[in-house]
């Protein structure tokens, strides 16, 4: 499912500002073949911009080289999505769209999802502030933070985040619910069990 | 549509400097030493036209220039002896240094004599001022003594007014003349658009003076038929436009110049006939100033022939320190092709470029793109070239040229891409009432040798890359698609900058050992807090309108003010990493401390998020 084939998911985040969504991605990104010595393409809408801020690469788990395309309308995205996911020489495309708007229908789902797969790149369109509504979207998740783990060097620090994965809409499995970590190598995908186990810890501590 | 021209595909010669060092102090005085010892006249020419000709032509639109072996200097005893005493590398003199043929070029002169009067005539026709054939009209400008005319019509001329007399006497003269004025500035502009549009014909154009243009047309004029037809479709097209013209072709500048003034209409001069076809004009003809022209006429010069007639010895005695332009003997060697006088473009013409003659003007440029990148990138593929930078320019039938370019990261000749890179772009364009010439230029282009990527002979990844990077920048500019760089600050939003992805090779920043954001807030943004303790992390805090409750932290991490690229007053940060009730982690930072003399009560500012 994940690191497979490269198509089109859709991101959900809940809380707009939570940088869940972006982590998420980045570590699924990981997974896939040659994605850590080809470049990223990332575009943002001008909301997206400002709400949220740019990607920071001090940050990142491992360094990678992006292309970041600073563009004003919704549709300009897609366009510009599109452009790169004709590129095979990409790891990969996101596309970071503000709200609900037109020009983000099921036919302009579609033509990313078929481009994606024609040329194997992975695209992922993060949306904030948005309702899934239509859309061919192969994977459809949902991001949030959860609470995250304990740091082993510091008791009242935050540690390695935690990520609730929902998947609600997929074409080719069963939809699920998941707790996610980044392991420094690739994406982990737990059940709730373990998180639930996690959060009885924490609250005994 | 006629059929596709080319324009020729112009080579560059190397530099040939490598052969010919410049000549250093000591060989410069042994070569005076040596013109002392032969008895030569120490004021043979001047020392701008020795150094003229001494310097071999390293930049030619024609190719490698006709050398012509200049006899050697060192051919007498004294010089054999002096080389071999050993005292000049024998390298200087060994070889016959090739010296530049001057009049082995085609200069077109064009000549507007009624450009300003032309072109006011044509503006009061647009604004229904025109006044009738026969009304008398001049231009007139600021005068020390009142105003002076500047240009005139046919009518005024007739009439008996001429340039430069004061506006008072010719209204004396002609009680209905009718006065406006000049715009001195206007016409400045409008002859380098005109300038620009000449380039239809030829890819060297220059001004000349205010009412004339000069045209380099070596090798250009066979496309349109010969130098005569060129020269009558110039004139043509120019009459189109309003303007009457005077034109001739010579071989040099100079003698262009003056047929196009003093000769007759449309003359052609052979370079073998450069001195019969000259000698009847008059000495104005050498583009004097007034005062040199009325001292040779004093001195019975009449004509170009009587002073080249005279011995040069005494004339020099004379000019030799003029400034070229009261220097006769100066104009005499330009005109004849004795000195140098390649036409100045002001930029450089294209390597490569190919044009596409329309049989009547067209509005869309769009079905004749295909066809002029094919060719260009032909041409570049044989050369061994990439274009980094193609420009479309069309050239209206109103005199005005319209253009549009496109820039690659790195260079290109695939058409297909280049073709694709004008999506979107042709709207831009202003076809006016259409245009019947369009030329696709390669305006930078760059070595582009043939590679292969794989063995199997796969494609090449990174020129695909480039080809999005460059189809992204043409369509939302350069500086909407970036990289991020490395930048030598400890400032978080200092150490990465973002520089256009067209740019080239760039240092991507790395991962800090610290923590850092996945995501930074440009710029910070203010949060109200409520604090647990004074100098610790905040207990709670809202954040657009959002309160969100602090239950873990790490920090502080303190990043000081850079004091040599702050401004004073500028306060350290205290950074916390805070994960709040729902999970959402924060980066925060306290501006300055409580005390610090720097400003009130500390402020708290938003920076980043965490994945």
């Amino acid at each position: 499912m994940l690191g497979g084939d490269a198509t089109l998911s859709e991101v959900f985040c809940p809380i707009a500002t939570d940088g869940a969504a972006i982590g998420f991605v980045l570590a699924v990104l990981d997974m896939h073949k040659h994605a850590r010595e080809k470049p990223l393409l990332w575009v943002q809408d001008r909301l997206s911009r400002r709400e949220t801020g740019r990607p920071y690469l001090a940050g990142m788990t491992r360094p990678m080289q992006v292309i970041a395309v600073d563009v004003s309308r919704p549709i300009d995205v897609l366009w510009a999505m599109e452009e790169g996911l004709r590129c095979p020489a990409l790891a990969g495309v996101i596309g970071e769209v503000w709200g609900d708007p037109p020009a983000l229908d099921f036919t302009a789902t579609k033509r990313l999802a078929l481009r994606a797969e024609t040329h194997g790149v992975p695209a992922f369109l993060i949306r904030r502030a948005a309702h899934p509504n239509l859309s061919a979207a192969r994977l459809r998740w949902n991001i949030s933070s959860l609470p995250s783990r304990a740091d082993p060097h510091d008791q009242r620090a935050a540690g390695a985040p935690m990520w609730r994965a929902d998947l609600f809409r997929a074409r080719w499995q069963t939809p699920g619910d998941w707790v996610a970590h980044h392991d420094g190598e690739k994406l982990v995908l737990d059940h709730g069990v373990e998180a639930s186990a996690h959060d009885q810890h924490r609250a005994r501590a | 549509m006629s059929g596709e021209d080319k324009l020729p595909v112009l080579a560059f010669p190397s530099c040939k400097d490598a052969t010919n060092p410049p000549p250093t102090k000591l060989e410069q005085a042994i070569a005076a030493m040596r013109a002392a010892l032969e008895n030569r006249p120490a004021i043979d020419r001047s020392a701008p036209a020795t150094v003229a000709q001494d310097i071999p032509d390293s930049f030619s639109p024609v190719g490698v220039p006709r050398s012509k072996p200049e006899g050697p200097r060192s051919g007498s005893g004294r010089g054999a002896i002096v080389l071999a005493q050993g005292a000049v590398a024998p390298t200087k003199h060994s070889l016959p240094i090739p010296a530049r043929d001057n009049t082995m070029r085609r200069i077109t002169a064009i000549h507007l004599p009624r450009f300003a009067m032309e072109r006011w005539l044509r503006w009061a026709a647009q604004n229904t001022l025109a006044p009738p054939d026969d009304l008398p009209v001049v231009l007139a400008v600021e005068g020390t003594h009142g105003p002076v005319v500047h240009a005139t019509n046919r009518a005024a001329e007739l009439q008996g007014i001429h340039i430069g007399a004061r506006v008072v006497d010719m209204r004396a003269l002609c009680p209905d003349l009718r006065v406006e004025f000049a715009d001195i500035s206007g016409d400045r502009v409008a002859l380098e658009k005109l300038m620009i549009w000449a380039r239809r014909w030829c890819p060297w154009t220059a001004t000349d003076g205010a009412t004339g243009l000069v045209l380099d047309t070596s090798g250009s004029d066979h496309l349109l038929g010969g130098e005569a037809a060129m020269l009558r479709e110039i004139e043509t097209r120019l009459s189109t436009l309003g303007l009457s013209a005077r034109l001739a072709t010579a071989p040099t500048h100079g003698a262009a110049w003056a047929m196009a003034r003093f000769g007759g209409v449309r003359r052609i001069c052979r370079a073998q006939d450069l001195a019969a076809q000259l000698s009847p004009l008059p000495v104005r003809a050498l583009r004097l100033d007034g005062d040199t022209v009325v001292l040779l006429q004093r001195l019975g010069l009449k004509t170009v022939g009587d002073l080249a007639a005279v011995p040069r010895v005494s004339l020099a005695r004379r000019f030799a320190r003029a400034p070229l332009a009261k220097n006769p003997l100066l104009r005499l060697d330009q005109m004849m092709g004795h000195l140098g006088e390649p036409v100045s473009s002001p930029d450089d013409p294209p390597r490569f470029a190919t044009q596409s003659a329309l049989a009547e003007p067209v509005q869309d440029p769009e079905p004749h793109l295909p066809a002029l990148c094919d060719t260009l990138c032909a041409d570049l593929f044989a050369a061994g070239f990439g274009a980094r930078r193609v420009t479309l320019t069309v050239f209206r039938t109103d005199g005005e040229v319209s253009q549009i370019s496109v820039a690659t990261s790195q260079p290109s000749r695939d058409p297909d891409h280049i073709r694709r890179l004008f999506d979107g772009k042709l709207e831009r364009i202003d076809p006016g009432f259409g245009f019947d010439l369009i030329t696709l230029v390669a305006a930078v282009a760059e070595n582009l040798p043939t590679v292969q990527t794989r063995l199997e002979g796969g494609a090449d990844d990174g020129a695909e890359l480039g080809r999005m990077i460059d189809r992204l920048s043409a369509k939302f500019g350069a500086g909407a698609v970036r990289r991020p760089t490395l930048r030598d600050s400890h400032i978080p939003e200092r150490r990465e900058g973002w520089q256009p992805a067209m740019a080239g090779e760039i240092v991507p920043p790395a991962p800090l050992r610290t923590l850092r954001p996945i995501r930074l807030l440009d710029p910070p943004e203010e949060v109200r807090v409520l604090y647990g303790v004074p100098e610790g992390p905040p207990a709670q805090f809202v954040w657009r309108r959002v309160t969100h409750r602090v239950t873990r932290f790490a920090g502080p991490e303190r990043i000081a003010p850079e004091w040599w690229a702050d401004r004073p007053g500028t306060r350290l940060r205290d950074y916390y990493r805070i994960e709040d009730h729902t999970g959402c982690r924060f980066w925060l930072y306290r501006e300055g401390l409580h005390g610090d003399g720097r400003g009130g009560d500390p402020r708290w500012m938003i920076h980043g998020v965490f994945a």
